[in-house]
């Protein structure tokens, strides 16, 4: 029963995406992105073994060191390494932006794939839902659930994750209108399949790819709404690593030591930067149209 | 068309009322007594009695539903409340701080419209220059740079350089507040105004010019390559006549829906600009109310914030339809 699944394994995914690899091999600016990001998350992992000090041991007697070979970040107002801070930090805006963008796909696929398929008066209420939603100023929305849910790395995760679904949604409502109406989606109505397994064994898969690009560039957004919510001071709190909250903490000390501020600011930069080139490039290497 | 706009504006009614009306049910729900709050914070001990006239006097009390019914009534009646903290009227604290954003506003809109079409017009028609690269490698690292840290980044160059350089005075920027806030025509910055406007517009505009520049550069492309560009140079249309006449009003539509789509993130970078630069608008004063549970001035500010959203998007779709007849005819099938 299951051998046309296997038949498309082998003919038709597998060269895609070795053909697509191929093509976004052939992008620089795609594979420095993602050059950094393998760094970057190596270095989160591995934060113990490549820092000398902990992220919240403060150094007796080196008080905001300008950036130096015992500190190359240099350390801040009450002695902490800035190098070790922006190293476990990674690892605080990691988790943040995979978990809660896990949420967002979650959430966003269910809802967009619901309204494409189904349609009608379902469809109009997810997308006035949505509406409703996007009318309010996602900041506002964000500081308000934070404030709720407390300040936490998890809260954080929430609010994100609730509030970054919207434009996944319409996404892939978008994708299900126009696959549902295939010949393939007929032919396995037509073999009596269940409603869901048509939906998410036969119809998702195909609308995958917009989701993979938008998911990759909504974790740099997110990163950089996470640094957002902490700089307001409803994010993470002290003494977490967080990169938000380090150049919050840093900007007090901007006129004598600005490393304290701008080291964690292009952290944040950077790995949002990432993000967005390696979205572009899976986005062109995914559609052979545009090239 | 007109069915088109009165049934826009009528699905855009429940979109602010279910909004509002989430927002309120959000916010009944925060931990913290604002009664108590107001008596004298929460890290101080407070007489009951004055907590309770609080309540009395706010209802504060009341079942939510009452609650909701009265903030209703007296929304619609444009009566925004009282702030819990000092008990300003809302409709004054919205007066003084609109007029500051939309200023801000103003400039950073100039900004995006000047710079970001321009550039992304000479980086279309230069494709592959070495201008058209760097273009690319800094919209991109524009839109990258959190709001805050690029903030900072033009205080430390233009405030704080200067003056351990000790350079004259008339070359250095301001980094906090509005300063004596005169103004000409609205808009337009006299006396030492302009010092304090300089860095909070830039860095207001910086993520929409990159947006908007990007957009250009690709829908331009698009356009340059299009047949009916090569129909208007084959009867004898020069580049730039064909570009003008032709290329340019087709490669602006994209750009103007950027307009509707961009403004949720132009409300969140005008926070934290407002935010950095102690600018007095409504971004900064929405985000401290928000943290201090001053109700009333939340949802006061909120839902005008809502309805420039809401209506700022119905007059993009509107003039989207207008230039577009597909769209219009497309939704009247649908329905």
């Amino acid at each position: 029963m299951s051998w046309p699944e296997d038949l498309g394994s082998v003919h038709a995914v597998r060269p895609l995406w070795a053909s697509a690899w191929r093509r976004f091999r052939r992008n620089k600016m795609a594979m420095a992105g993602l050059a950094f990001l393998v760094a970057l998350v190596v270095a989160a992992v591995l934060a113990p073994w490549i820092t000398r000090y902990g992220p919240t041991e403060g150094i007796e007697g080196a008080y905001r060191q300008p950036p130096s070979w015992a500190h190359p970040f240099g350390t801040d107002k009450i002695g902490r390494d800035v190098f070790s801070r922006v190293v476990y930090g990674a690892r605080v805006s990691l988790r943040i932006g995979f978990a809660s963008t896990v949420i967002s796909v979650v959430i966003g696929l269910l809802f967009g794939a619901v309204a494409g398929f189904f349609g009608g008066l379902v469809d109009t209420l997810i997308m006035r839902l949505t509406d409703v939603f996007l009318a309010i100023p996602y900041i506002v929305l964000a500081i308000a659930i934070a404030a709720v849910a407390g300040r936490s790395e998890h809260s954080i995760i929430v609010v994100l994750g609730l509030t970054g679904w919207l434009g996944l949604a319409r996404i892939v409502r978008a994708s299900f209108l126009s696959l549902k109406q295939l010949e393939y989606v007929e032919a396995a109505r037509a073999m009596g399949y269940s409603r869901a397994r048509i939906m998410f064994r036969h119809i998702l898969p195909n609308a995958g790819q917009p989701v993979i690009v938008y998911s990759t560039v909504l974790i740099g957004g997110v990163i950089l709404s996470e640094a957002a919510l902490s700089y307001l001071g409803v994010g993470p709190q002290a003494p977490t690593p967080a990169w938000g909250l380090m150049v919050s903490e840093g900007k007090g000390d901007l006129a004598r030591s600005a490393h304290l501020l701008l080291l964690p600011g292009g952290a944040i930069c950077l790995t949002v930067l990432a993000f967005m080139l390696v979205g572009d490039g899976l986005r062109d290497a995914l559609d052979p149209k545009l090239i | 068309m007109f069915r088109y706009i009165v049934r826009r504006i009528l699905l855009i009614i429940p979109t602010i009322f279910l909004a509002l009306s989430f927002l309120f049910a959000l916010f009944f729900v925060l931990p913290g007594d604002p009664a108590t709050l107001m008596a004298g914070g929460a890290n101080r001990i407070v007489d009951p009695g004055v907590v309770e006239r609080i309540n009395e006097r706010y209802g504060l009390d009341d079942p939510l539903l009452v609650q909701f019914g009265d903030y209703w009534k007296r929304t619609l009646q444009w009566d925004l409340g009282e702030s819990f903290q000092n008990r300003r009227s809302v409709n004054d604290i919205l007066g003084d701080k609109a007029v500051n954003s939309v200023r801000l506003a103003i400039w950073a809109t100039l900004i995006e419209v000047v710079f970001g079409i321009s550039i992304g017009l000479l980086s279309a028609m230069r494709r592959y220059s070495i201008s058209d690269k760097l273009t690319t490698v800094v919209t991109a690292v524009a839109s990258a740079v959190p709001v805050f840290v690029l903030g900072f980044l033009l205080q430390y160059a233009f405030a704080v350089q200067p003056h351990k350089h000790g350079w004259p005075d008339w070359m250095r920027l301001r980094t906090q507040g509005i300063g004596p806030n005169t103004w000409t025509l609205f808009f337009i910055p006299t006396g030492q105004t302009w010092r304090y406007l300089v860095l909070p517009a830039v860095v207001l505009a910086a993520g929409s010019t990159a947006l908007a520049a990007r957009m250009t550069r690709g829908s331009m492309l698009e356009v340059l390559g299009a047949d009916y560009m090569r129909t208007a140079r084959a009867k004898g249309l020069d580049g730039h006549q064909a570009v003008w006449h032709h290329g340019l009003r087709n490669a602006m539509l994209p750009v103007v829906t950027l307009i509707g789509i961009d403004f949720g993130l132009v409300i969140g970078a005008a926070v934290l600009t407002e935010k950095t630069f102690s600018w007095p608008g409504l971004g900064s004063e929405i985000a401290d109310s928000v943290i201090s549970r001053d109700l009333p001035v939340t949802m006061g500010l909120t839902l005008v914030v809502v309805l420039a959203f809401t209506v700022v998007n119905l007059v993009v779709d509107v003039s989207y339809a207008w230039l577009d007849p597909r769209i219009r005819l497309g939704q009247d099938r649908n329905s």
